[in-house]
């Protein structure tokens, strides 16, 4: 609809800034008398703390104050807490071990704050958090989750015995069991889900600044939502009650998941500007941010899928540990759960799905939402294993998939989702035609001449986003409801502001949701402006995350234009002197049907702020505002062709081809989306390629601290992407939308180890599939 | 980092005074590796001299068979000097794989080879083309040079000043960088000479670069990537760490080694 409106290919508005440097980032912001915060942190993975001298620190140079757990505590400032309450299988509530923002008795991860300094130099601060002296009794670690659970294991927590968190289960475990008892064919894998370390370009930031004057705190920090942050530190941790706290969240530099929650930082930065007396600025360097960021995935599973003779799926069996890290971090409980196992029936009819899970702490940095969450994990294991059966059973991975498509919708799960709507099929034969599937042997032959082993997988994602309807959310045991609102003010002269809780870190909602707008009244671009990230300003929000912004942020602007455009038919109807149902507003003026009598959009605007002449009893003003809560998730789903060459003397992969065929219902920009995509397939390639992040199992010291041992994907290690979409409009919200933030760092992975393994000829290789992983899987071979 | 006071020298002596006028010095020539270590606080040197502005150590000079490399020659104008491109063209492929262009455009030779990282390419250049190290002292070959790790004949206040070797018959760089670092996880420099062919690994040694006898054996009879076939390095005395097992970089030199004659045969 026009060449700026929904559906059209605008760059977006707010490159400008970002590309010439202008962005304003949490480390941009200057208060007067602003000073500078360094955390003390625990160099053990696991320690009892016997003392905190601080006395040397506190007599350094330039040192305000330094800052301990114990004072934080007697402060009456709460424990961090995970907000979503998840039931053990038993039916006791999740063992959630106290978290202090400051610790006071005992380290559980290398990297947690023990304390903060602070002076008027960050160098100063540095200089006496050395100072800061700690007398620690080290302790044994475990940083493996399959090991925390094993007798004899080091114990975290005296709340969670065993270091199990719950043991919790999903469907019908004896269902599963004689359907697969039963079953012609069982393919069995066991599969582990590599820790990720999330690698936002900015690191997290936060500066507090109490205001004394006003007995009111402000908080500019990092963070994808900025209420949910307020509300939590508020609700929970007794920093300042909601009226009394402002939470700003500025230029973000990428979160994908990580700048969700609220982390110990902010609250002490907060904290101590009341203490101290003055503003406290803290931004973390790139090792407090590979140690203390909450890290993504890390699942070891068991899984079994039952086929009968005809090679229909008939049972899914799941089993699964995932490493929580020292702390549950705010979300942590609900990423192996709903968002995992409620994913497991992926794109099939399976009548039987029974999935259990351990969650587990270990030594290691926290564990929460990355980029997918919970939906990579549930992706990786049914599309190895699906691949991996098509092998066993001497059938085309393409075909073996169609036989299982879920084809009629909605259609009911057995773990509890139900899909509105999709076609499965066409995405594949999209992929499978844009791959050139029937062209590959020759393909293969060719690199063969070359020395090279080339190899095709395939995998075929599902995901559930628009995150989520608050009652049923609710009913699962989230702390929040998950809607989203906007308000959409048009000014006396016609430009628009709106006014979202839909935050945006990279995710483009200044462009696409202006588009939305200026669709609805056919006025320009640059007249519609999206206002965000600030509790001041925005009335209330649930930020973004869970590929939600569009089919619930967008979705609560929609309403509120409906509400807008409502009001200003009225008043156009009123000065053109024709009947409401009659007055259309389009190309940016109000007509009436059918003749060429026509009010420009300003006029419209204007007349509701002089109200000088409005019908008869209506208020002044053109300023709406709505809430939207959706009725059920989306489901975003497609299918993605790898083409690798292994380079069988060193074991280097190549990605040489990679065919992204996606279904995201309406697009409102399919530049952003394209852009969505690269991006979440760089993520994807990276896990299945180049990622891992690896403790030292004795010590629970982080060995990939840097970029010297962790391996971002680099320009180089991607080939030019093959994307394209297919469109079944979801029925469920206004705009026919699904969200399509996370689907490329979902649907890869597997598509690169299954196209991996063909090329080697062997199963048995685990992400990330490096270049001496995939060497020694073809020594194996021999 | 703590604070340090920077010093830029602009002769070869004055480098020196000033070193010696600190309290606890140390010499910078590009800082790809001092600055991050002392950003991290594990070095915190009172005053940093810098030799990178000394006009005396500039310069890339080939004159016949003999190149002369000035110690403060950043790795990009080796990569793109053109008389060194046309005698040793090997030498410039190294230098363009090191780093990324940050790092090559403030790195230089005499840096990195005072340096000595394991991982480093150019001990294995310098090794396999028989070079010599020039500093303000004396004349030190590459054979007695490189020590161990981090390690080398330096004196405390010695300066690289040149490296210069005799340009090869024939020479050649295989290279499988470190995936995250882009160091190389092994590297072999090979180099056909008029005395014999030599063959120098980095990345894979427990105590840094080393020659590959076994390599020089195989290719003294035929400089040709065949010969090498069936020759296998034992794994003992190789590096093992998260990246790479001590059989994955023996299973590496070799099949780097011919790579590299593969280039140098062109």
């Amino acid at each position: 609809m026009g060449i700026e409106g929904i559906g059209a290919r605008v760059a977006r508005k707010e490159d400008k800034r970002f590309l010439t440097g202008l962005g304003r980032y949490v480390d941009d912001m200057v208060v007067p008398g602003m000073k500078h915060a360094v955390f003390v942190r625990s160099p053990h993975a696991h320690a009892a703390i016997k003392s905190i001298d601080t006395k040397k620190a506190k007599a350094m140079p330039g040192i305000i104050g330094v800052l301990t757990g114990a004072e934080l505590k007697t402060d009456g400032i709460g424990n961090l807490i995970c907000g979503w309450m998840i039931h053990s299988k038993d039916g006791t509530p999740m063992k959630m071990g106290a978290y202090s923002g400051l610790a006071t008795d005992r380290v559980r991860y290398v990297g947690e704050a023990v304390a903060v300094v602070v002076a008027e130099t960050r160098g100063q601060a540095r200089d006496a958090a050395e100072a800061v002296e700690i007398d620690y009794e080290e302790m044994p670690a475990v940083t493996d989750a399959v090991k925390a659970l094993e007798k004899g294991a080091p114990q975290l927590h005296p709340e969670a015995e065993n270091n199990l968190i719950y043991d919790w289960e999903i469907g019908d475990a004896s269902a599963v069991d004689q359907a697969l008892d039963g079953a012609a064919h069982v393919t069995r894998m066991k599969l582990v889900n590599n820790r990720l370390v999330p690698n936002a370009m900015e690191p997290r930031a936060a500066l507090g600044h109490y205001d004394k004057a006003e007995d009111h705190f402000t908080l500019w920090t990092t963070s994808q939502n900025p209420h949910v942050a307020r509300l939590v530190m508020s609700a929970f941790y007794n920093v300042a009650p909601e009226n009394k706290l402002r939470v700003i969240a500025p230029d973000v530099g990428g979160g994908f998941g990580s700048k969700i929650y609220v982390y110990p930082e902010e609250i002490v930065c907060l904290w101590a500007s009341k203490k101290t007396g003055v503003p406290v600025k803290w931004v973390a360097d790139r090792t407090e941010s590979f140690l203390t960021d909450a890290h993504g995935r890390d699942h070891h599973t068991e899984v079994s899928l039952g086929f009968d003779a005809d090679n229909r799926m008939v049972a899914l069996k799941v089993d699964t540990i995932a490493n929580f890290g020292g702390y549950m971090s705010l979300f942590s409980s609900c990423v192996p759960t709903y968002l995992y196992a409620t994913l497991l029936s992926g794109q099939y009819a399976i009548p039987a799905i029974h999935c259990n899970v351990r969650a587990v702490y270990t030594n290691t940095a926290p564990v929460d939402a990355y980029r997918g969450a919970g939906r990579p994990e549930a992706t990786y294991l049914l599309e190895r294993t699906v691949e991996t059966a098509a092998r066993e059973l001497g059938v085309s991975p393409a075909d073996l998939r169609r036989k299982n498509f879920i084809r009629e919708f909605p259609y009911q799960t057995p773990v509890i989702m139900n899909y509105d709507a999709g076609d499965y099929e066409a995405s594949l034969d999209a992929a499978m035609r844009e791959a050139d599937y029937a062209g590959f042997p020759a393909r293969r032959d060719e690199a063969k001449k070359r020395g090279k082993l080339r190899g095709i997988g395939m995998s075929c994602y599902i995901e559930a986003c628009g995150i989520a309807p608050s009652q049923a959310v609710g009913s699962l045991g989230a702390g929040v409801g998950l809607w989203e609102s906007a308000e959409v003010r048009v000014n006396a002269a016609g430009t628009i502001e709106v006014l979202t809780g839909s935050h945006s870190h990279g995710q483009g909602h200044e462009t696409t949701f202006a588009q939305v707008v200026a669709s609805r009244f056919g006025v320009p671009l640059e007249q519609v402006s999206i206002v965000h990230g600030d509790t001041d300003k925005v009335q209330m929000g649930m930020g973004t995350y869970g590929s939600r912004s569009g089919a619930v942020g967008a979705s609560a602007i929609v309403k509120a234009l409906d509400k807008v455009e409502a009001k200003a038919k009225k008043i156009a109807a009123h000065l053109l002197e024709a009947d409401e149902s009659d007055i259309v507003i389009e190309n940016g003026e109000a007509k009436v049907a059918g003749t060429d009598r026509t009010l420009p959009w300003f006029q419209v605007a204007l007349a509701a702020y002089t109200a000088h002449n409005l019908p008869e009893g209506m208020e002044p003003g053109l300023k709406e505002g709505a809430f939207y809560d959706p009725t059920n998730f989306t489901f975003p789903a497609g299918c993605y062709i790898a083409e690798v060459e292994v380079d069988p003397e060193t074991g280097h992969t190549d990605v040489v081809q990679f065919v992204a065929s996606d279904d995201f219902g309406n697009i409102i920009n399919p530049l952003i989306v394209e852009g969505q995509v690269h991006g979440g397939l760089a993520q994807g390639i990276g896990q299945a390629l180049l990622e891992g992040c690896h403790y030292d199992p004795t010590s629970g010291q982080l060995v990939t601290a840097s970029y010297m041992d962790y391996t971002m994907p680099r320009a180089g290690d991607l080939p030019s992407f093959q994307v394209s979409t297919t469109n079944t409009p979801c029925p469920g919200n206004p705009l026919g939308v699904k969200g399509c933030g996370e689907a490329g760092a979902i649907g890869s992975p597997p598509a690169i180890i299954n196209a991996i393994t063909d090329a080697i000829g062997n199963n048995d290789l685990s992400m990330p599939a490096t270049p001496q992983k995939v060497w020694a899987a073809m020594r194996r071979n021999q | 980092m703590h604070q340090t006071t920077y010093h830029r020298a602009s002769s070869v002596s004055e480098a020196v005074k000033l070193l010696n006028d600190a309290d606890d010095g140390k010499y910078v020539a590009g800082g790809q590796t001092l600055i991050p270590t002392m950003k991290q606080r594990l070095a915190a040197p009172s005053d940093l001299v810098d030799l990178r502005h000394i006009a005396d150590l500039k310069g890339i000079e080939v004159s016949g068979d003999k190149v002369k490399i000035g110690a403060a020659a950043t790795h990009a104008e080796v990569a793109e000097n053109a008389a060194l491109a046309k005698a040793c063209p090997a030498l410039c492929h190294l230098a363009t794989h090191i780093g990324d262009p940050h790092v090559r455009h403030m790195g230089t030779i005499g840096g990195s080879i005072a340096n000595n990282d394991p991982a480093a390419d150019y001990p294995a250049a310098l090794l396999a083309l028989a070079a010599t190290v020039h500093t303000n002292k004396r004349e030190i070959s590459a054979d007695d040079f490189f020590v161990d790790l981090f390690e080398t004949a330096l004196e405390d206040d010695e300066i690289i000043t040149a490296v210069s070797f005799t340009v090869p018959e024939k020479a050649g760089y295989g290279k499988f960088p470190n995936p995250a670092s882009r160091y190389a996880l092994t590297g072999v420099f090979v180099a056909r000479r008029a005395d014999g062919v030599r063959a120098a690994v980095t990345g894979a040694g427990e105590n840094g670069v080393f020659r590959a006898e076994a390599i020089e054996k195989a290719l003294s009879s035929s400089f040709d990537a065949s010969a090498l076939d069936g020759v296998t390095i034992p794994a003992d005395g190789l590096m093992t760490d998260i990246h790479a097992s001590a059989e994955y970089r023996a299973n590496l030199i070799a099949v780097m080694a011919k790579r590299a004659v593969q280039a140098a045969n062109g």
